[in-house]
């Protein structure tokens, strides 16, 4: 870890375009994926809020599991995009 | 409610804040290059970055407020949560990396790159401070409600003192040790509600709630027939006249003159209880002179279950799962509340039980704020979606969160402390739905006061649990409120300063410029934490994400991802979206209610939350005026699309 007062120096981190152009890529299809999904829940919540009252997995409510599954997906993509994106040499 | 002074609380409390204060002025020694105190140098570790970067998001209002709104009205509260962590992805897939490629110490740095304009600089540096202090007013707020039950003290005794302790913390060492306050309340804040929602699991849900001592919490009595309270020994039922006629009250006065309000439910009563604010400023709570001692009152804590699956009194040990079906199957008292203003220009709150079965708050629209998405018009859900949308763009466009990320050395140290704070923050998110839940049947609530339900919760647990929290909330104000500083301070010195009035300093004297900004944004937090006292901390962030997104994200996506961009384009994008939503805000049902005290049904704009309206007009204003202005030359573009 570095020292408390970060006084180690810092080089400005040189980048490859193609590597910027591939990592932009990937950003925006995992985006893409993410926004369907929460758009999913923005539409069932003001359009169809009963449907969010059913019992879903294990007995919870849609509501609450589609919550959670957003939050998690969250998670799951960052860690695909660390995955799949390139480093500059 | 009062509540007594815990000095437990306090001695923690002084232990953070000596803490912090100490590590600043070891740090600010050794902070004096512009590098090192706008962003530390680059030189931060990507998981300090990442904590720090739960503890400059997770702000006093997704702590006090998201669980105060869950334990009042059920699912809405976690509706906020949800969204806060779904703007990480904006952040993390569009935004991180090209900001910071192409900036440097402040966010007007990214947009201005390209193009090194006066008018970007100077829009982008105002529309930073406009956002950040509108997310400090709701932190200061939140440090003012806190500070009354820790220490007894009003409520502006709390925004003067973590005004100036994180004025202190800023103005020593600022971005080195701003990322410290930020990573030990961070890391505190998670593990601790982790341990409480653990705490919770094991004593599950119960119609006879007890507090730390044991001892039962008195339960206010539901459907009783009207006879047995009307007809009791002594009492006289006082006639319904003035501003009472034609409301569903039955008022009560006892022997000794005492009057308790009770509300109609068919032939059945239920008990209610009143605050009355006296023309010379006296408060009665249920009746009597307000107080702990002989012959006063004070409001009782509220928040249980009336029915329980199965019929049973207590359930017992739950697990995760079994906790949210316990309560979707319960029936659960929850509060609302009614102004009566009498003839003698008193004032009379009367708050009321409703028993509301799970079913109902654990969908949603069961709180005031989404109750229009249960609505058949399309136009009412609006407000709705307006709002989802704000969370979802506003956090990758807030400026104390984008500047985090020009303290890591490269792109690989951005994204790994972005997964880093995902992983922390929504973690959290997930526990305030337990939190909420838990405070909601806790027996702890102050039915005044949905701020303060989080620590409230903690109290019906264990006395040092309460103190715990309470110091960590406190530090959790401290944190994010250092980050706006930090943000609002880089604005003045670094953009308006150096590169808007081309003032010549040297690195000594930008630094020494924005240490004086720090303290007066630090000032102006103060007033501003005093004058919004009575508003929802929640509701004022949301207004704080609307503007960020409405003024810093169309400039932002199209400077990266649309060629013809012109600068005046994005001056004029910033400028109209800022302009537009904070005009929207102020002319809204909420501002005209909460602001101004006014009827909120003569307010001019149709909702309250401008997003969806505010965002594609940056947009469309961004398109429309770059294609009005000369092509941009053709230098290289900062990121292939």
């Amino acid at each position: 870890m570095a020292s408390l007062d970060f006084k180690t120096p810092v080089i400005r981190e040189q980048e490859d375009a193609m590597v910027v152009a591939h990592n932009t890529r990937i950003g925006l299809v995992l985006f893409a994926i993410y926004v369907v999904f929460y758009g999913g829940f923005m539409a069932l919540s003001a359009f169809w809020p009963e449907v969010m009252r059913k019992p879903f997995a294990g007995g919870a409510n849609l509501a609450v599991v589609y919550g959670f599954a957003l939050i998690a997906a969250a998670l799951v993509l960052a860690l695909v995009y660390m995955r799949l994106c390139r480093k500059s040499k | 409610m009062i509540h007594a002074t815990s000095w437990i609380a306090v001695l923690v409390f002084l232990f953070f804040a000596g803490s912090v204060i100490g590590i600043s002025f070891y740090l600010g020694a050794r902070a004096k290059s512009a590098s090192g105190y706008f962003a530390a140098g680059g030189g931060i570790h990507w998981f300090v970055n990442g904590i720090a970067f739960a503890g400059d998001y997770l702000s006093a209002a997704s702590f006090l407020g998201i669980c105060g709104m869950i334990a009042f009205f059920g699912y809405d509260g976690f509706l906020y949560s949800i969204g806060y962590l779904a703007g990480w992805i904006v952040a993390l897939f569009i935004i991180a990396e090209p900001l910071k490629r192409l900036g440097r110490f402040t966010f007007a740095d990214a947009l201005d790159n390209k193009f090194n304009s006066r008018g970007i600089k100077l829009a982008a540096a105002i529309s930073t401070l406009v956002v950040s202090c509108f997310y400090l007013i709701p932190q200061m707020v939140g440090a003012g409600a806190l500070v009354q039950p820790l220490l007894g003290f009003p409520h502006y005794v709390g925004v003067i003192v973590v005004g100036l302790i994180v004025t202190t913390i800023v103005a020593t060492a600022g971005m080195v040790s701003t990322t410290w306050v930020q990573f030990i309340k961070g890391s505190l804040l998670v593990a601790l509600c982790a341990a409480i929602t653990v705490m919770l699991m094991f004593r599950g849900v119960t119609t006879k709630p007890t507090d730390a001592n044991g001892k039962e919490v008195q339960i206010l009595r539901h459907g009783v027939p009207a006879a047995t309270v009307t007809d009791a020994a002594g009492s006289t039922v006082l006639s319904e006249e003035g501003p009472w006629q034609g409301k569903p009250y039955v008022r009560v006065q006892d022997a000794a003159g005492v009057v308790t309000v009770w509300r109609k439910e068919g032939a059945l009563l239920s008990e209610a209880q009143t605050l009355t604010v006296l023309l010379d400023g006296r408060k009665l709570a249920n009746g009597r002179p307000r107080g702990k001692g002989v012959g006063e009152a004070d409001l009782l804590p509220v928040g249980y279950a009336s029915k329980l699956p199965g019929g049973v009194e207590k359930t017992g040990p739950l697990n995760p799962v079994s906790f949210i079906t316990t309560m979707q199957d319960s029936e659960v008292i929850l509060w609302g509340s009614d102004k009566v203003a009498e003839a003698d220009g008193s004032m009379t709150t009367v708050y009321y039980q409703k028993p509301t079965p799970g079913s109902d708050f654990m969908a949603p629209g069961s709180s005031p704020t989404f109750k229009k998405v249960r609505s058949e018009k399309f136009f009412d859900k609006l407000d709705f979606l307006s709002l989802m949308l704000a969370l979802f763009c506003g956090t990758a466009s807030l400026p104390h969160i984008l500047i985090r990320y020009y303290t890591v050395k490269d792109q690989l140290s951005a994204r790994k402390s972005t997964v880093v704070g995902i992983a922390a923050i929504g973690f959290f998110y997930v526990l305030t739905l337990f939190l909420g839940l838990g405070a909601m049947t806790s027996g702890a609530l102050d039915v005044t006061d949905s701020n303060m339900s989080a620590p409230l919760l903690a109290r019906s647990l264990n006395e040092l649990l309460f103190a715990v929290l309470s110091a960590v909330a406190f530090t959790t104000v401290l944190g994010t409120v250092s980050g706006l500083i930090m943000a609002a301070s880089g604005a003045v010195a670094h953009d308006l300063m150096t590169n808007f009035l081309k003032i010549k300093m040297d690195d000594f004297q930008k630094v020494r410029s924005a240490k004086i900004a720090a303290l007066c944004v630090g000032a102006l937090a103060i007033c501003l934490g005093i004058m919004f006292q009575k508003m929802n901390v929640n509701f004022l962030v949301g207004w704080a994400f609307n503007i960020a997104a409405s003024a810093n994200l169309p400039a932002l996506v199209m400077l990266l991802f649309w060629k013809r961009t012109t600068k005046q384009g994005i001056t004029a994008a910033i400028t109209v979206g800022m302009i537009a939503s904070l005009g929207w805000i102020l002319l809204s049902a909420q501002a005209y209610k909460d602001v101004y005290g006014l009827d909120p049904a003569n307010a001019i704009v149709p909702f309250s939350q401008p997003a969806i309206v505010t965002i594609p007009l940056g947009f469309l204003v961004l398109v429309v005026v770059s294609l009005l202005t000369p092509r941009p030359e053709a230098k290289p573009a900062c990121v292939a699309g």
